[in-house]
């Protein structure tokens, strides 16, 4: 076609433009980070590794308390994701509909009403005191959807007949589970742990409200936003935290859709 | 017919149902949604707990007194919220329900060019650029809000290339702090995520159809006024819903490159409980603004639902 044919050679420019719109704005923290200036002006004149010297000292506390804490959510929301997948991929599950949507609600759901209505079950109705543990329950909720999304995917690939063929080969249930279904959903497992972690990592407003006197990394880096001085330390922090995330969700995303060869 | 395979499964399940058939054991070999049940009920037990205890929690807290065990009902929280000097609560949610629109359009204008692109024009390596297009959106949000204010701060980068280009003698202040500001951050936070569900509806689009439209005689526009974009319409509308959501209750944007006339009604919930600690007063507020989103976006499907009817009618 004509048309095609016109819009061929543009296509890689437009993609560029893109690309540097969703990336560009991102992609200053990094840049500014090295930049001996507490002002975040162009031209750059200086370069300097200070402030994540600064950062270091600081940081590296919050870090490591909230790690565990994240790393519980995520392999709670998989265990979730991967039963409630492997029940909807297997079963004829009268409900099934309302049954994905009520799993899908923290999606959907502001996060700030989320974190009024969770603040209010841990302190009203239960009358708990605010942990880590309270917080990691709340990452576990809003992992839950994309847990059992990117497994259910995986799981809906792969042919029905080889659990079929183990069971009549004499195994358990439990050893299909382990040496048939396991290993073939495997990708979509360490993917559904990656996103899980990654969207805890990222997660603001629940924590805010949830947290009381013990910050999660973003929690504190928006109190520290408030005061010019700390930008620059707050600007090095940031870098680190999107190396780490764009390491982590390219594993994912290559776990997820790379190996589907059908999108090619 | 049962194949071949079915026959041989159901014979293995025969084989292995215990002896004494009490009716339990048969009613769970024969009920696929028990045993469904059996492995969702952890889950939905979680989130019945995290969700609806939680809500019905929310709403029980938001008729109470602001006094932690000895609380007792009233209906103070929302006689605050429609007494005539409670108008800023009203205001503000008017006006996020509108900055929410704002958004949400802008968002799908500008990822509706990319996520044609990417299913028709783009042949190679597609995989590659849907996840290169999605990373952002897996970013920190924190972080992707704050780029904007390092962008349009007055000693920021905007100002400094602007001045250093000529193109302004002096720093402009107007950049930060208003609302077009928290419009053009939250369209590019949420960019990422509004281009899979279109580039999803239009890649499944059957590719014939469009040819039929040129064949028939159809321009390119026309084409996609009444081929591509119809059937791409439930992609961009699953994600103008949730945006506008998700969009409503946002408060870090607003607090961050807001300022007076960016503030949306999630930083007064935030205000109240951070600053005046009154729980039942943000219990109030967000059922509030959750009930007054529910009824925005129920008459949005019945428009949509209505339109649909009318088409299929005539």
């Amino acid at each position: 076609m004509m048309r095609q044919g016109k819009i061929r050679g543009l296509v890689p420019v437009i993609l560029g433009i893109y690309i540097f719109i969703l990336y560009g704005p991102v992609l200053l923290l990094p840049l500014f980070s090295f930049n001996d200036n507490i002002y975040m002006t162009f031209p750059i004149r200086d370069l300097t590794l200070k402030w994540y010297g600064q950062m270091i000292e600081e940081k590296a506390m919050i870090t490591a308390l909230w790690a565990s804490v994240k790393v519980t959510a995520a392999i709670a929301s998989t265990i979730f994701g991967f039963m409630s997948a492997k029940a909807m991929v297997t079963y004829k599950i009268v409900g099934k509909g309302y049954v994905l949507a009520l799993i899908m609600v923290p999606l959907v759901v502001p996060s700030i009403i989320l974190g009024a209505s969770l603040l209010s079950f841990f302190r009203q109705f239960l009358d708990v005191e605010l942990t880590l543990w309270t917080v990691a329950l709340a990452y576990t909720l809003i992992s839950t959807p994309f847990s059992l999304l990117v497994i259910m995917a995986r799981l809906e690939g792969f042919d029905r007949s080889l659990e079929e063929a183990s069971a009549d080969l004499g195994m358990s249930a439990w050893q299909t589970f382990r040496r048939v279904t396991l290993p073939l959903a495997m990708p979509g497992v360490l993917a559904s742990l990656l996103l899980s972690f990654m969207v805890s990592f990222d997660e603001f407003m629940l924590a805010f409200f949830l947290s009381s006197n013990q910050a999660t990394l973003p929690v504190y880096m928006y109190g520290l936003l408030r005061f010019p001085d700390f930008l620059p330390a707050i600007l090095a922090l940031g870098s680190c935290i999107l190396v780490v995330s764009v390491a982590l969700i390219s594993t994912a995303e290559w776990l997820r859709r790379g190996q589907d060869k059908t999108l090619h | 017919m049962a194949s071949a395979g079915e026959l041989i499964n159901r014979g293995a399940e025969t084989r292995a149902r215990p002896s004494g058939r009490s009716r339990l054991w048969r009613w769970w070999y024969t009920s696929e949604s028990l045993r469904g049940y059996a492995l969702l009920a952890p889950t939905l037990m979680f989130m019945v707990f995290m969700l609806l205890v939680a809500l019905t929690s929310l709403v029980a807290q938001s008729f109470m007194t602001n006094a932690g065990a000895n609380a007792e009902f009233t209906l103070d929280n929302y006689a605050a919220i429609f007494a005539p000097n409670g108008d800023i609560f009203r205001i503000l949610l008017l006006r996020s329900l509108w900055m929410s629109v704002l958004i949400t359009v802008c968002v799908v204008l500008f990822c509706y060019p990319i996520a044609y692109l990417l299913a028709f024009h783009v042949k190679r390596h597609k995989v590659f650029w849907l996840i290169v297009i999605t990373i952002p959106f897996w970013t920190s949000y924190l972080l992707r809000v704050f780029s904007w204010k390092v962008i349009l701060q007055q000693e920021g980068v905007l100002n400094s290339v602007m001045l250093w280009l000529g193109v302004i003698d002096a720093p402009l202040n107007t950049l930060l702090h208003n609302r077009s500001a928290v419009i053009v951050t939250l369209t590019h936070a949420w960019a990422a995520f509004a281009i899979l569900p279109i580039y999803v509806s239009l890649e499944k689009i059957d590719r014939s159809w469009l040819e039929a439209s040129i064949d028939l005689g159809d321009s390119f526009w026309r084409r996609f006024l009444r081929v591509t974009l119809p059937l791409s319409m439930p992609g961009v509308l699953g994600a103008t819903l949730l945006l506008f959501i998700r969009n409503v209750g946002d408060f870090v944007t607003p607090a961050l490159v807001g300022g007076v006339s960016g503030t949306m009604l999630g930083n007064i919930i935030v205000s109240l409980f951070t600053d005046m600690a009154n729980e039942p007063l943000v219990a109030a507020v967000s059922i509030f603004m959750m009930l007054s989103l529910t009824a925005v976006a129920c008459l949005f499907v019945l428009l949509i639902g209505g339109r649909k009817r009318l088409r299929g009618v005539t």
